[in-house]
């Protein structure tokens, strides 16, 4: 399987791709790792005439720890699936982010995948939207008109849909840390061939010193055409102290009136089964976590 | 469009289109047939190779992401007639039956061993869950591995 023709530049740097995709326009595509945009292009669901290959700029790279108070991190859009595995600085601000990028694929796969290029993909059933969703993490973008930050709440918009405009880049994904009495989980019911996620949930919570839920996010990929928080099963526990009951108890609502994907795989109620089940995992795991700190 | 990448420590430049993947450009113009294709979608491992010392599927990269790389293959592990102790391995414990899997296997294994050099059987499983064996079962794969780690330990 060969992708059709097209032409290839590797702009040296992100004025210079930006200004190629102003050039190119419609007919150019970003590409990243190549791990979700060749697979499409070799099976011509894709044909792009123009490829602007952004590996190696500077601006996509890197993972720091952000400015401001807060002490989050800041990672490059090129940042692969491995290197974030890897990051025991994402670990100790994102525990969640680090056990999604180590539940894509296969070894290979993440060596070469990016963030950033999967973000962009935004794939119905990949494992970063439930992540970034519950970590509340801000996108920045670059564009003709300069920069801008889109949060993760607005940034999917359908499946395989975004909320990026035409000639805008990824450059990076800013994380807040974890609160001190806070942790996050990410788990999923993997498709037994693809390894995508048939249900996968990320959860993000903080306990003020009563052991009460001061904040909760909940991210669910893999159930709906767009990854979705599931705001019911944070309503449900904000505010309280929550035990194995309370949290199965409202986790249960997390797949409740979702119009959820349905194949020979996985029919649409079996998905929302599976995310009030691994809801309730991800966030006891992540209050153990938080608990145990 | 011209392109160079350093194949098995040889640097060697190629003139080819955009759109030639690596493992194409590594078997037609490289003559380097023991990456072998599969399933041509990033889920076999068939293909494997080394890119700068990491373990990729060249079904999904294209020769011009390749370029100013080192790419090893399987033709580079040996050294002359001295067996790379993988090698060694897959052979001492009947780590293939076919063979047409055993390339893309070395080679991810190599790079497993590389980061852990005293791996658990669970961490191999783990390590080559991207490489498909339809013939072995895979014990004798995860015993070769493990054993091959342990020779590059002495």
């Amino acid at each position: 399987m060969i992708p059709a023709s097209f032409d290839y530049v590797r702009p040296q740097s992100l004025e210079d791709a930006l200004a190629q995709l102003r050039e190119h326009g419609e007919d150019a595509r970003v590409l990243a790792g190549g791990h979700s945009l060749l697979p499409v292009m070799k099976a011509r669901l894709a044909d792009p005439g123009v490829l602007i290959d952004v590996a190696g700029l500077e601006d996509l790279s890197g993972i720091s720890e952000s400015e401001g108070s807060e002490g989050g991190v800041r990672i490059g859009a090129m940042t692969t699936h491995a290197e974030i595995e890897a990051s025991s600085l994402v670990r100790g601000k994102c525990y969640s982010l680090v056990e999604a990028a180590g539940a894509i694929g296969d070894v290979q796969v993440r060596n070469r995948g990016t963030l950033g290029g999967s973000l962009a993909h935004a794939d119905p059933a990949a494992d970063y939207p439930a992540v970034v969703l519950a970590a509340g993490a801000e996108i920045t973008v670059v564009g003709a008109d300069g920069e801008r930050v889109i949060g993760a709440d607005d940034f999917f918009t359908g499946a395989y849909e975004t909320a990026l405009r035409a000639g805008e880049i990824i450059t990076s994904v800013r994380i807040r840390a974890s609160a001190v009495r806070g942790s996050s989980a990410y788990l999923k019911a993997a498709q037994q061939a693809s390894g995508f996620a048939v249900c996968g949930v990320a959860a993000r919570l903080a306990l003020d010193g009563n052991g009460v839920v001061a904040s909760i996010r909940v991210g669910v990929t893999g159930v709906a055409a767009t990854a979705y928080r599931a705001t019911s099963v944070e309503n449900a526990l904000m505010g309280s102290a929550p035990s194995a009951e309370s949290i199965r108890k409202a986790a249960a609502g997390a797949g409740e009136g979702v119009d959820a994907l349905d194949d020979f795989y996985a029919g649409a109620d079996f998905r929302r089964h599976l995310a009030g089940v691994y809801t309730a995992r991800a966030i006891g795991k992540a209050w153990i976590r938080a608990t145990g700190k | 469009m011209e392109i160079n990448i350093s194949i098995n420590g040889e640097s060697r430049t190629f003139d080819v289109e955009p759109r030639t993947l690596l493992v194409h450009l590594l078997r037609d113009d490289a003559g380097l047939t023991g990456t072998h294709i599969a399933c041509e979608t990033s889920i076999c491992g068939a293909c494997t190779v080394l890119m700068d010392g990491k373990a990729v599927k060249s079904c999904t990269v294209l020769a011009a992401q390749a370029d100013g790389c080192a790419v090893t293959t399987i033709e580079g592990l040996a050294n002359g007639d001295q067996l790379h102790p993988l090698q060694e391995q897959f052979w001492e414990k009947h780590g293939l039956q076919c063979g047409f899997c055993t390339p893309g296997m070395i080679l991810t294994a190599n790079q497993l061993i590389a980061s852990n050099s005293n791996p658990t059987d669970e961490e191999i499983r783990h390590g080559i869950e991207g490489n498909i064996c339809r013939c072995t079962g895979y014990q004798n794969i995860v015993d070769a591995i493990s054993a091959a780690a342990a020779q590059m330990r002495e």
